[in-house]
Formats: structure tokens, sequence, C-alpha cells
């Protein structure tokens, strides 16, 4: 019976908690490997661009909760969804048409997009602040649980609860759902396999007569996508706030180049990578060794690798690692 | 003189800029704009040797802000008796271990050819390295936090005055530049940038939570200055008579002795803080002065000329025989020591050590924007970049506000909108800096005053 308390724990405090954040760095991460990978740039206004889909969708997820529109047990953020996906669309491809365009035709080098990115981040991170402001905001409504840890343990007879949120499960649905249309996206259909064309070889790509605006173009629709789902996803589980998306940037990074920049499976891999070793590695496993090991041999501290407030710096240290020894990433993306 | 026109024309612009906020504000508020300026302008000429010079992208000034901070505070802080006795033990043991590990990493490095088994060790050395010294600084940690938590907490400094702290930052933020660019500086341009810009966020991290070195989030407060204070100022008869001295005219107008006396006392609160301020203000122009003397020789020096080949063709600098790999990590060394320098001012300045209040919007990239808006690889420029950027990252709300007001003049107060803009006007900055941004780079890529080489 220990035995499995001991496994519940960890499903608990670990493999879901971990699972739902692995899901929504992956989606930030294809979307920085995709911008990446076919536009050829760092962005830097990835966490920002997050946080303005996500802003979108609340403002609707108000609209609708306004006029009485609702899911049921479903929140109406999931309604909302489309919606702000359309305004960040249309955002980025707002800022494509003034601001990259330009430099894409220029052939800058990706050193000076990486510079005009964070023109970007500042200008999005003003509108997302000027229009809800920095405040933390939550939008989630109906069911919040789906097993409650006292009901669980009351079914079970167990002593460890098993809690389990409807943003966890939507979160990790949606991910699976989406992940598996992008891909078969970019293996099955002509379009997506010109990106990948254009990808690996511009100038060839371009000679087989890929028209190169309509890659553009479909990458940022892909793009607006997986931020405004991803940004969402992130909202509905934790909170928006605008801040914490721009800090979000950073472990999506390191999940995209972790994983194989350029290569979307890679990054998709690469968030849960960065989830399970920041949880993994600040998680205190003294209850665990309680219910495994025999009384006598029961540890006194915590048994914590690290503590919690290292958590950010856990999947840095793991990305700088990563760059040392295998700087084209765990599942090859493109050579640095 | 004339080809230096723009230049000086720049200067008076800002100058005349930062008098009227004096005139129109006050000279409190004109005074604090001029010398957070200075400050940032060393920062952007540590951020443009790297960029400029170099073509290295660094995105952790923050991280060697924050280590320049923590110099400052290690400088100027008493020793807490107390807390070395509790643990001092300890953590000595602790370096000691480092120590130790360091040198046993680098003798298999140099004896043993590269291999896996090699790799594996080495791994196995530091992942046991780092328990072995988390178990036994444990003990210690503890103790020296116990001690008197609400006041100290931690080990203290050296209680020298704090002015050593500048050179003792720069070192310090060198010795991680040096760790940081043997990790980094192979990467290419974009990787650099977020490595650098991850690896400060970990020194932000270590700073924020290693309580018995730095108080992390508890902030130290109440340093040392090397400045007179305002409460001594108004006290102390020479000041009061300059002060009298000063105002005559304005004083000699009130004829009641009381009322007189009143409106002295009062010039003198404010003369007094005007006074300190102008002391950092000199401070920081000898040291933004003394670098920039330094930077221009170098800058026009054989070297300066050497890493203006590397940053425009590596290779073939390489092949004229220029070590790029050294060059490259001695100019990252130079730069961050700089920003280093910036950083124990920064905090000298305040008075206070505040390991919350490092981000990267504010310490990485509205400095990046400085750089790029002033021009990156002219010393003059980046100096500019720093005045201008700051200056308007301070008075960007009150010329919003004034904005707002002048086009909603015709809505009324309620209305809901001019409501929400007014007060949403301190995010207008992020605003006008990325326009800004976005503008420089599209319409006049090399900055306000662009890098100019004279070859003689």
């Amino acid at each position: 019976m220990d035995f499995v308390n001991a496994i519940i724990l960890l499903l608990n405090y670990i493999f879901i908690p971990a699972l739902t954040y692995g899901s929504q760095l992956a989606l930030g991460a294809i979307f920085v490997t995709l911008i990446y990978g076919i536009l050829r740039f760092a962005n830097f206004a990835t966490g920002d661009m997050m946080s303005f889909g996500t802003m979108m969708t609340i403002l609707f997820t108000w609209y609708f909760q306004s006029l009485g529109v609702s899911l049921g047990v479903l929140p109406t953020a999931l309604l909302a969804i489309p919606f702000g996906i359309i305004f960040m669309i249309l955002y980025m491809l707002l800022i494509d048409k003034f601001v990259f365009k330009y430099y894409r035709n220029q052939k800058s080098p990706p050193v000076q997009f990486a510079m005009v990115s964070i023109g970007v981040m500042f200008v999005t991170q003003a509108v997302v602040r000027i229009i809800i402001g920095p405040g933390d905001r939550r939008f989630f409504d109906g069911e919040k649980f789906i097993i409650k840890a006292r009901e669980f343990k009351e079914m079970t007879g167990l002593n460890e609860g098993l809690t389990l949120k409807s943003t966890q499960v939507i979160t990790i649905f949606v991910t699976i759902v989406l992940v598996s249309l992008l891909f078969w996206f970019l293996n099955r259909t002509k379009t997506g396999k010109s990106m990948k064309a254009y990808s690996d070889n511009e100038d060839l790509a371009l000679l087989s007569g890929i028209d190169p605006k309509k890659i553009v173009l479909v990458t940022w629709v892909i793009a607006g996508i997986l931020a405004t789902i991803g940004g969402a996803l992130y909202g509905l589980d934790k909170s928006f706030k605008p801040f914490t998306y721009f800090n979000n940037m950073l472990p999506i990074f390191a999940a995209a180049i972790v994983g194989g920049i350029g290569n979307p499976f890679g990054a998709f891999l690469g968030g849960y990578v960065i989830a399970f070793s920041e949880i993994l590695l600040t998680y205190a496993y003294k209850k665990f060794f309680m219910y495994i090991l025999p009384e006598s041999m029961e540890p006194n501290s915590l048994v914590q690798l690290l503590s919690t407030d290292y958590k950010f710096a856990v999947s840095f240290s793991i990305l700088v690692i990563v760059l040392i020894y295998r700087p084209s990433g765990i599942f090859k993306g493109k050579v640095l | 003189m004339r080809k230096n026109l723009n230049v000086i024309a720049a200067y008076s612009i800002m100058m005349v800029l930062i008098l009227m906020v004096g005139i129109f504000q006050s000279w409190n508020i004109a005074l604090s704009i001029f010398n957070l300026c200075l400050i940032s302008a060393v920062m952007t000429m540590g951020a443009n040797i790297q960029w400029g010079y170099a073509g290295l992208i660094n995105f952790g000034i923050m991280g060697y802000t924050a280590l320049g901070g923590l110099a400052a505070v290690l400088i100027s802080v008493d020793p807490v008796q107390e807390a070395w006795r509790a643990g001092g033990f300890d953590i000595l043991m602790s370096l000691w271990l480092i120590v130790v590990m360091v040198l046993v990493i680098r003798f298999i490095l140099k004896r043993f050819e590269k291999s896996k088994i090699r790799t594996y060790s080495i791994a196995t050395i530091i992942i046991s390295g780092i328990l072995l010294i988390r178990f036994s600084a444990e003990p210690g940690i503890e103790a020296i936090e116990a001690v008197d938590p609400a006041k100290t907490g931690f080990l203290g400094g050296f209680g020298l005055p704090i002015i050593f702290s500048w050179i003792v930052g720069a070192l310090f933020a060198g010795g991680l530049a040096f760790i940081v660019g043997k990790v980094a500086l192979g990467l290419r341009a974009d990787y650099l940038a977020i490595a650098t810009l991850l690896i400060s966020e970990i020194v932000i991290a270590i700073i924020k939570h290693e309580d018995w070195l730095t108080r992390g989030v508890k902030n130290v407060i109440g340093l040392k200055r090397p400045a007179p204070y305002e409460v001594d100022l108004q006290t102390t008869d020479w000041f009061i008579k300059l002060v009298e001295k000063f105002n005559s005219g304005k004083l000699s107008v009130i004829e009641n002795l009381a009322d007189r006396q009143a409106a002295l006392n009062q010039l003198v609160i404010e003369g007094s803080s005007v006074f300190v301020k102008l002391c950092y203000s000199g401070l920081f122009l000898v040291v933004v002065i003394i670098l920039l003397i330094l930077t221009q020789k170098a800058l026009y020096s054989p070297w300066g000329r050497m890493m203006r080949a590397i940053r425009d063709n590596e290779e073939a600098a390489n092949a004229m025989g220029k070590n790029v790999v050294k060059q490259h990590l001695l100019i990252f060394i130079l730069g961050s020591a700089i920003v280093g320098i910036a950083g124990a001012m920064l905090v000298t300045q305040d008075g206070l050590f505040t390991p919350g209040s490092y981000r990267p919007m504010r310490y990485t990239f509205l400095i990046w924007v400085m750089v790029i808006v002033g021009g990156s690889g002219n010393n003059f420029g980046a100096i500019l970049g720093g005045f201008v950027v700051w200056f308007l990252w301070i008075e960007a709300a009150p010329i919003s506000l004034f904005l707002i007001n002048f086009f909603t003049a015709g809505i009324p107060e309620t209305n809901a909108l001019k409501a929400h803009l007014i007060e949403s006007v301190p995010y207008f900055r992020f605003l006008l800096m990325g326009l800004g941004l976005l503008f420089i780079m599209r319409y006049r890529p090399k900055g306000i005053l662009p890098e100019k080489i004279e070859i003689k």
C-alpha cells in the first residue's frame, strides 16, 4: 500500500504538474522554433506576443460572459480562443508588414532581426499593459476539479490524495491534438512540405517555385495559433500577468534550443525535458522516501536537491550544458 | 571643429533639456536624472566596446550590474562578527572545497586526453562536489541566517569606504565574464545573446536566494556614502552661509525676521539634497571622463584597429595571425568590467541593494536600446544614447500625459477611455522606447552619432 501511496504522491506533485507545464512550454517552444527555422531569427518578443494573444482571449471571454454565453463545465475561454487567435494573427501580420518584412528583403543578419524583435517586444509590452493593465488576471470559470484530493482518498482508501484540475486535462488534451495536427500538416500537406523545404534551403526552395510570401504568411498563422493557445492555456492554469509571460520567454527559449532549434519535434520534447527537470530537481522527496523506505531509514532532511527558488536556474543551466556539449540540441536541429 | 559639429550640437541639446527640467520641474529631479544618465552612460560604454568594437552581443548586462552592486555591499558593510563566529568556518570550508574541486577538474583536463570517461568523471566530480558543498555548508548557512535576521542575517562585508567597490565591482564582473566567455563565446551571435541572457538570470537567482551572502530579497539598506549626509549638512555653518549667499536676493525681500529664517530653513533643506546630488554628479563625471579618455585611446590604437578588423572579417583577421578567440574573451571581460563599475556606482548612489529590482527589461534591454539609439562603435554616441534614452524613460510619462490631454481636450474628464489612458500613462514609456528603437533601426541604423573612423 505504501508503494501505491508513493506513486500517487509522485503523480500528484511531479508528473501531472510537469506534464501540464511542459505542454505549455512545448507550444511556445514550437512557436520559437518555427520562427527561427523559417524566418531565421530568434524572436525576443515571444513571451509578449503570447501575452497579447492571451489578452485578446481574456477580452473575448469577458465579452461572452457579459452576454451570458458559457460552455457549462468547460471554461468560457475555450470559446474565446478562436477569436483571440484571429486578432493575434492580424497583429503578427501587421508587425511583419511594417517591421520584419523590410529586414527580410534586405537580407539582414540574424542579430539585426533579434534587435528589431526587441523593439517589437517593447511595443507589444506597452500595448498589452495599456489595454489590460499590468495586474494579475484570472479568467477561469466552469468546473475547477475533475478529481478532488478528498474524494480520491475516500474512493480508494489511500493516504495520498490525487488532485486533477480540469485545466490540466484541457492543457494536455489540447496540446496533443494541436501538435498532432501540426505534425500532420508539416509532414503530409504540400504547404507543410514546402515550409520544410524553405527552412532547409531557401535558394533551392525558391528555385523550385515555392512562393516565399505564402510561406511567411502560413508561418505567422501557425505561430499565431500556437502563441494564443499556449498563452491562454498557461493563463487558465495559473493566471495572466504580462510580466510573467515576459519571463516565460526564457524557459521557452531553453526548451527550443535544448530540443534542437529549427526542429519542431525537438522543441515539443524540449518543453517536457525542461519542465520535468525543473520540477524533479526542486521537489522535496522526504515524503516519498517515508513511504518506500522502512521506518528506521527515514530521512531527516527534506531530501531536496535544490531549493525551489532555483527553478528557473535549473532550466537555464541545462541549456548552458547543452550549448557547450551538444550545440545542435538533443534532437539535432540546426548547427549553431 | 567642424566635423564634430553634430556631436557638440547633440550634447548641447541634451544639456539644455536637462536644464529645462531643472528650471520647470525642480533641480532635484534634474540632478537625479543627470546622475542616472551618467551611470547609464558608463553601462552603455561597457556594452558599446563589446558590441561596437568587437561585434559581441552581450544580453547579460543585468548580471554584471548586479555583481557590481554586490561588490558595493561586500566592501562597505561592516562585518557581522557574530555571524562569522556562527558560520564563518563552514563557509570558508565550502570555499576551500570549491577551490579544490576546480583544481582537480583542471588537473584532469590537463592530464588526460579528451574521452568519454573524462567527460563523465568531470560530471561526476561536479555533481558530487555540489552535493558535498550543499550538505557541508548547510549548518553554517542556517546559523548565519539565524543571527538577528531582521537586521543582519548575513556575513556582512569588509567595512571599507564604498568607493573601493567600484574597482572591486569591475573585478567581480570581469571574473564572471571570464567564465561566461570561456563557456559561451564560441556560439553564434543570436545564441550568444540567449545564453548570456539566461546566465545573467542564473546570477540574479543566486544573488536573490543566497541570503547568507547578500541578504537576498530582504535587501541591504543604509550603505555608507562617499558624499555628506543631508542631515549633517543642514546643521553645518558653512553650508547654511553658502545657501544664504546664493539666495541673498530672494531672502532680502522678506522683511519679517522669523519668516526669513523659515524661508532660509526651507532653502537649506532643498539645497542640501541638491548639494549631495552634485557631489555624486562630480564623482560620476570623473569616472565617465576617465573611461571616455581610455576608450577613445583604445579605439584609435593598433589594438582598436585590430578589434575592428576582427569584427568586420573574422577569418581575414585570423589569417593575419590575430588570435580571435583570445581577443574576444579580452574585450568581453573589459566591457563587462565597465558594466560592473556602473553597477557599483548605482548602488552607491541609491545607498541600498535590492536584488529583487534587477530585471532584464531595465538592466539589459534598455541599455541595448541606449547603445543602438546612440550609435554603436562611437563612444560619444553611446554616452549620448545613455543620456537621451534615460531622459525619455523618465520624462515619457509627463510627455505622454501632456499628449493625451492635448488630443482628448474636447472629451470630458469622465470619459472611460480618457480615464483609462491617463491611468496607463506609466506604460507609454515602453511604447516610446520600442518605437524609438524601431525607427532608429529602420531609418538610421547606425544610431544618432554613427561610427566614424578616420584613417590617418
